[in-house]
């Protein structure tokens, strides 16, 4: 009898075991454990590696403030925030040529995770990333977070983490206004389009060109806007605020079209970095609550992409 | 002709047409050579030199553009003065090179592609300065197209010019600084058969002297004399515009060309702000080649070689950058210092910092001035010893036919009072 009882304890103890190993696996199944256990399992473990095709852009680690967390107590002790952001967005990151200051909507973002993080939103240390790079950047821990206009994408999650959103994302054409498009396929049809190198939309002309004749691939969009403005391409392919940005610093280009592949932007940060994550899920809660999102958007992007930010704002 | 006077006559003609002959080639030959010192002193020298400041403006125009980028709203005049200057020289220069119809139609090629380049250049830099004053970032990615026009197109252009001038130059050098031995075979064989026609007539007359031929032998050996003394003093001008001129200016010019590498390195790197780190590995490359490695195997690098070559008027400017060179090697290392730690600010003011002379900037200029002011004295020794040389070239040519044709009329008077024996 004793015997008995001491064999059900063991087979409780094993399936307990199993489930919270979130098992599926050889041991579960004899034991009589149902399949179900294991494919209840499934969810979780997409959650951290999302397949590329569906996932849920907006999910990200819940937003709170952990002192201890290794990244956060690594950040405080070397007494700066490393972000990597673009010099050459209007508006968004952008060199201001008359003083040489990094400004823009990304970088205020920054800014006010810096202040929560480290207390003073100037313990922070710019550095330019290239679009390309900047998936790498964040991977290879050069920088601790990049916020530079990216679009989250079920491709990019399985290489990074991201935030929650913080502001609407697309792909849209810009042309020279005598040009007349009305319409992407429309305005690309047997004409020259540029892209930034990894960008969204460099994936999406590698996908489908849209009867473009040639693709031009920069390092920057803006480097499209000048290739443009030299008759060298005809139409830029780019994020929608990038797209607003080009319009808003040469008068005779129009942004055009439906936008393509419409989604989030996200804060970047490495998968292994948990903590900081879910403290600049917090920040950005912070920062939406105390107008601070709402200034930024007023300063940079009212005059470009109109008063009301309804459109871009995410509601969580 | 199966006669003695007969075959006096035939010698005597032989004779006076091989000295003739001797004046001939000599005239020829050393012609030639006079065209090619001419061409040293006053075309392919001059050429290649232009060439070289030709590059070094271009590199220097590129690069200033990108320190007045750096400085924001806060460029100088002088930056702004330094580039426009620079743009002006090379024009200068370009259309001076392609005027001079000694350029080789390659050299021609270059020119004519750098001289549609330079105003695209300069409309480029101009679109990217009135962006700036608008603030927009749009002048930064029209900054860096303008650069990878000069550094992949324009610059291998002005490369390939330098190349084909010091090419040419070199050639130049060779044909004038040639010995000329055909000249002084004939001088040689003309002087034998003088010899041997005295020794055969001593023989058959036993008269010691013939006036006409003695006299003849004299103006020829005068004439070999000539020729030998002259070809060394215009060999001796020619060596010294080689060892004093252009082969310290070359060397001065790759030092000066790599501390203007290195120069626009430092400024890009700031200018990329972290996201390449080419650009530090670049520095790393070029001042390397320029000071030499640390452990002195190759005896110092460009710069130390530069000052090696020097005559000796160049000596100090070119020791006197070695210090400059030290200096700033020092203050990079410091800004790179603070750029690494994150303060970009202080990284900025330590090396371009608009009013302040401890920057890295300003020892780079004060070492520029002074591998300037070498190359002025060692232009100036170059155009001291080259120039001229072609006159005294030829002189020597003049000279030597004078001296061949008295020395014919020699051979024919002394051959005349033979004959007079035999009526």
């Amino acid at each position: 009898m004793i015997r008995t009882v001491r064999a059900r304890a063991l087979v409780a103890a094993v399936a307990l075991a199993a489930g919270v190993l979130g098992a599926g696996t050889s041991l579960g199944a004899p034991l009589g454990a149902p399949q179900g256990a294991a494919r209840a399992q499934a969810p979780a473990a997409a959650e951290l590696a999302p397949a590329a095709d569906t996932c849920d852009s907006t999910r990200s680690v819940p937003p709170g403030k952990d002192a201890n967390g290794a990244k956060i107590r690594k950040i405080r002790e070397r007494g700066t925030l490393v972000v990597g952001v673009d010099q050459n967005s209007y508006h968004w990151g952008y060199r201001n040529p008359q003083t040489g200051m990094i400004e823009g909507f990304d970088i205020d973002l920054a800014h006010a995770i810096a202040k929560s993080v480290l207390g003073d939103p100037n313990k922070i240390t710019f550095k330019a990333v290239p679009t390309a790079r900047r998936i790498e950047a964040v991977k290879a821990g050069e920088v601790d977070l990049v916020i530079r206009t990216t679009t989250i994408t079920c491709a990019r999650l399985q290489e990074v983490a991201f935030s929650k959103p913080y502001f609407a994302a697309g792909q849209r054409l810009v042309v020279p206004k005598s040009a007349k498009a009305t319409g992407i396929d429309q305005g690309l049809k047997g004409k020259r389009v540029c892209a930034a190198a990894s960008s969204s939309s460099d994936t999406e002309l590698k996908t489908d060109k849209h009867g473009a004749a040639e693709v031009t691939v920069v390092e920057n969009q803006l480097d499209c806007l000048v290739l443009m403005q030299l008759g060298k391409v005809d139409a830029t392919l780019t994020d929608a605020v990038l797209a607003a940005a080009q319009a808003a610093q040469d008068p005779t280009v129009e942004v055009v079209g439906e936008t393509l592949l419409p989604g989030w932007m996200g804060v970047v940060v490495n998968q292994a970095d948990a903590d900081l994550v879910a403290w600049v899920n917090q920040a950005l809660l912070d920062y939406k609550a105390d107008g601070g999102w709402r200034r930024s958007y007023d300063h940079w992007l009212a005059d470009s992409m109109g008063s009301s930010s309804d459109q871009y704002e995410y509601k969580q | 002709m199966d006669n003695p006077p007969g075959r006096l006559r035939l010698a005597g003609a032989a004779l006076a047409a091989l000295v003739l002959l001797f004046g001939a080639v000599t005239a020829w030959q050393v012609t030639t050579r006079a065209a090619a010192a001419g061409q040293v002193a006053t075309g392919s020298g001059p050429l290649s030199q232009d060439a070289a400041e030709i590059y070094r403006s271009l590199a220097d125009a590129d690069t200033t553009a990108a320190s007045g980028f750096l400085l924001a709203g806060n460029e100088p005049a002088a930056v702004r003065q330094r580039y426009q200057d620079d743009l002006a020289t090379a024009s200068r220069l370009l259309a001076q090179a392609a005027a001079r119809a000694s350029a080789s139609a390659e050299a021609q090629r270059w020119i004519s592609e750098l001289n549609q380049q330079v105003p695209q250049y300069a409309g480029l830099v101009e679109t990217a300065r009135a962006n700036d004053r608008q603030g927009l970032p749009l002048g930064g990615a029209y900054l860096r197209y303008a650069s990878t026009l000069m550094q992949e197109t324009m610059l291998p252009n002005a490369q390939r010019l330098v190349t084909a001038e010091s090419g040419q130059l070199d050639d130049d050098y060779a044909q004038a600084e040639s010995a000329p031995w055909g000249a002084f075979a004939l001088g040689l064989l003309a002087l034998a058969a003088l010899g041997w026609y005295q020794l055969r007539l001593f023989g058959r007359t036993n008269r010691v002297f013939n006036p006409g031929l003695v006299g003849a032998t004299a103006a020829l050996l005068a004439a070999l004399v000539w020729l030998l003394a002259g070809g060394l003093v215009a060999g001796d001008s020619l060596a010294e515009s080689r060892t004093a001129g252009t082969e310290p200016l070359r060397a001065l010019d790759q030092a000066r060309t790599e501390a203007l590498q290195a120069h626009a390195a430092e400024n890009l790197d700031l200018v990329a702000r972290g996201s390449s780190d080419k650009y530090s590995t670049r520095w790393s490359e070029v001042t390397g080649a320029l000071g030499g490695a640390k452990d002195g195997a190759d005896r110092g690098g460009s710069l130390a070689r530069a000052e090696r070559l020097a005559p000796r008027d160049a000596a100090g400017p070119l020791a006197e950058a070695r210090k400059q060179f030290a200096t700033w090697s020092e203050r990079h290392r410091q800004a790179a210092d603070k750029a690494s730690a994150g303060d970009y600010d202080a990284a900025l003011q330590g090396t371009v910092g608009a009013g302040k002379n401890d920057t890295a900037e300003a020892s780079f200029a004060a070492l520029e001035q002074q591998l300037g002011q070498a190359a002025t004295v060692e232009r100036a020794r170059f155009k001291a010893s080259a120039d001229g040389v072609d006159g005294v070239l030829e002189v020597l040519a003049v000279g030597a036919v004078v001296l061949a044709v008295l020395s014919a009329a020699g051979v024919v008077r002394g051959v005349g009072r033979r004959l007079a024996d035999y009526r």
